[in-house]
């Protein structure tokens, strides 16, 4: 008897240090970049910093603006949604409510394969493809742009979309449906005013994914869009916040402002994600409910 | 009995961590340039395969580690620039471990194959902006640069004289995607290392010179600096130093040089 509580406490304890590692990783990330964005912003001012316009980190006067990446991330995340979420919107409603089986386990896989593709993928065929098309279909001299990286992102936030409206749509009880339809609904009049407002906490939730999952992505953007710090124009090249990150920090010295700036971008990315989260959140929250 | 099993663990992953930091005693320290990051540290790893020897290596600039030498707080100083008149007269010298060639590329439909630097700044500069101002296509030119910070752009722009003027359309973060994005955009002109360059872009003379490890070694070929080990003058360096510095001009050490995309100058 002793002896089983003894293994009893030993599993207990290994569980409670494996499900801490999380909770350390998760504050030591937080800290450390607390900690390390602070300075920079101190020294170049908080205004400066998030509302300046100019980012040149290696000239001989250095500018430390990140308005234009903020504008970018912002502006390319609204456009990857607005065309992501009507798709993944109704794609979900079809295969939830209308497909039949066979399409939609044919449908599924396929999302499922398109989640699956590593983000360097979407870059280079992104990089390849997308961006020689986009120079010849409308006639710009570089096709390398924030349409270019709206699109890649709307393509990749899809599976999310989908994944996550299907499954709050099919868990809407099938009494909802035929109470509608007994009395005299269509059934895409059902589908539209009695199943999807009933999911619809669920499909806010898809959203906000998709959101975060954009104004999350580095490397696929990094290979499409350009990266020059202009303000966000649609055919022109942008730096959105990931990729401010990324593109200087394998150069930028240890210890000096710019990479100090860096930690800084990275702390108002953080930001960005929790707030993300957060909203998150509130819409599971409010269908537990 | 659960808190002290936690309390055992996280000791036990502290000490885990800590010893990883051992010392290490006499290693060689290198001090400078950060463009040549990529091949100090591919011939410090050969070395340390070779000797057991550590070699260090910071960032901080040419004049910096130029200082670093000066104030006997490295080794070997890395500067990517030559010595000026006066750091000699300081008692300085410098022995050429590589040239760093740049290539000019364009867009292999591109009917412009000879440009002169002068032509090159100015069309990273936005001065001339369409390829028929200089007797090419009616085409807007698409200037591809690399991010800041880079090495090779810090060869570029520092050679052309555009430093910090540069106008580009894209900022890449590899070579591979600055000569992927040249291949692919007609209108596009790209700097990449000569070492990288494929056939899928085309390389383009300057002042009539193409762009080969010949003529960067002799230095006809202009766009290209050279990649300098600063050491003090009649002063001995520490034993693992001086065997750091002859295995890295020794022949053997050419093919790390050339795998790290520069021209090895022994």
């Amino acid at each position: 008897m002793k002896k089983n509580r003894l293994f009893e406490n030993v599993v207990h304890g290994v569980f409670l240090i494996l499900g801490l590692i999380t909770v350390g990783c998760v504050l030591l990330i937080t800290v450390y970049l607390i900690i390390s964005g602070i300075p920079a912003i101190k020294e170049i001012g908080l205004v400066n910093f998030l509302f300046g316009k100019e980012w040149a980190s290696t000239a001989v006067e250095p500018k430390y603006g990140i308005l234009p990446f903020i504008l970018t991330s912002v502006y390319g995340t609204a456009g990857a949604i607005l065309i992501g979420v009507p798709i993944g919107f109704f794609t979900a409603v079809y295969l939830s409510k209308v497909a039949n089986k066979k399409v939609r386990a044919i449908i599924e896989n396929a999302i499922n394969l398109l989640a699956g593709i590593p983000s360097v993928v979407y870059g280079l065929v992104g990089m390849l493809v997308l961006v020689p098309a986009i120079r010849e279909i409308f006639n710009v001299p570089d096709g390398a742009s924030l349409l270019a990286a709206i699109i890649v992102l709307a393509i990749m936030i899809l599976p999310n979309i989908i994944k996550v409206s299907m499954t709050a749509l099919d868990a809407v009880p099938k009494e909802y449906e035929d109470a509608s339809l007994a009395l005299g609904a269509t059934p895409t009049e059902t589908f539209f005013k009695v199943s999807v407002p009933a999911a619809k906490s669920g499909i806010a939730a898809a959203v906000v994914l998709g959101v975060g999952r954009a104004i999350g992505e580095a490397m696929a953007v990094m290979m499409v869009a350009g990266n020059v710090a202009n303000m966000p124009s649609l055919f022109q090249s942008v730096r959105f916040l990931t990729t401010a990150v990324a593109t200087e920090m394998a150069y930028s010295s240890p210890g000096s402002l710019q990479r100090n700036a860096l930690f800084s971008i990275a702390l108002v990315l953080f930001l960005f994600i929790m707030l993300i989260n957060a909203t998150l959140n509130f819409f599971l929250k409010r269908e537990e409910k | 009995m659960k808190k002290i099993i936690s309390i055992l663990t996280i000791v036990i992953i502290v000490l885990c961590a800590l010893t990883g930091c051992g010392a290490n005693k006499d290693a060689v320290a290198t001090d400078g340039s950060t463009s040549m990051n990529k091949v100090i540290g591919a011939l410090g790893e050969a070395f340390e395969n070779e000797t057991g020897i550590t070699v260090t290596y910071k960032a901080t600039g040419s004049g910096a580690g130029i200082q670093a030498v000066l104030e006997d707080r490295c080794d070997i100083g890395l500067s990517s620039r030559n010595l000026k008149d006066e750091e000699k007269k300081n008692g300085l010298e410098g022995t050429i471990l590589a040239y760093d060639g740049i290539a000019i590329i364009v867009n292999p439909s591109n009917q412009i194959s000879d440009l002169s630097v002068e032509m090159i700044a100015k069309i990273y500069t936005g001065e001339i902006k369409n390829w028929k101002e200089i007797s090419g296509n009616d085409a807007e030119i698409v200037v591809i640069g690399r991010e800041a910070g880079s090495g090779t752009r810090d060869g570029f722009e520092s050679i052309t004289d555009t430093k910090g003027k540069c106008k580009y359309r894209q900022e890449l973060t590899s070579t591979g995607d600055v000569i992927t994005t040249v291949a692919s955009n007609p209108g596009a002109i790209g700097y990449a290392s000569l070492a990288s360059v494929k056939d899928s872009v085309k390389a383009i003379k300057i002042d009539g010179v193409v762009a080969s490890e010949e003529t960067i070694r002799d230095g006809s070929y202009v766009v290209q600096r050279p990649f300098i080990l600063v050491t003090k003058k009649n002063i001995k360096l520490s034993e693992n130093a001086q065997k750091f510095l002859d295995f890295i001009t020794s022949e053997a050490a050419n093919k790390i040089i050339s795998d790290a995309g520069v021209v090895p100058a022994n």
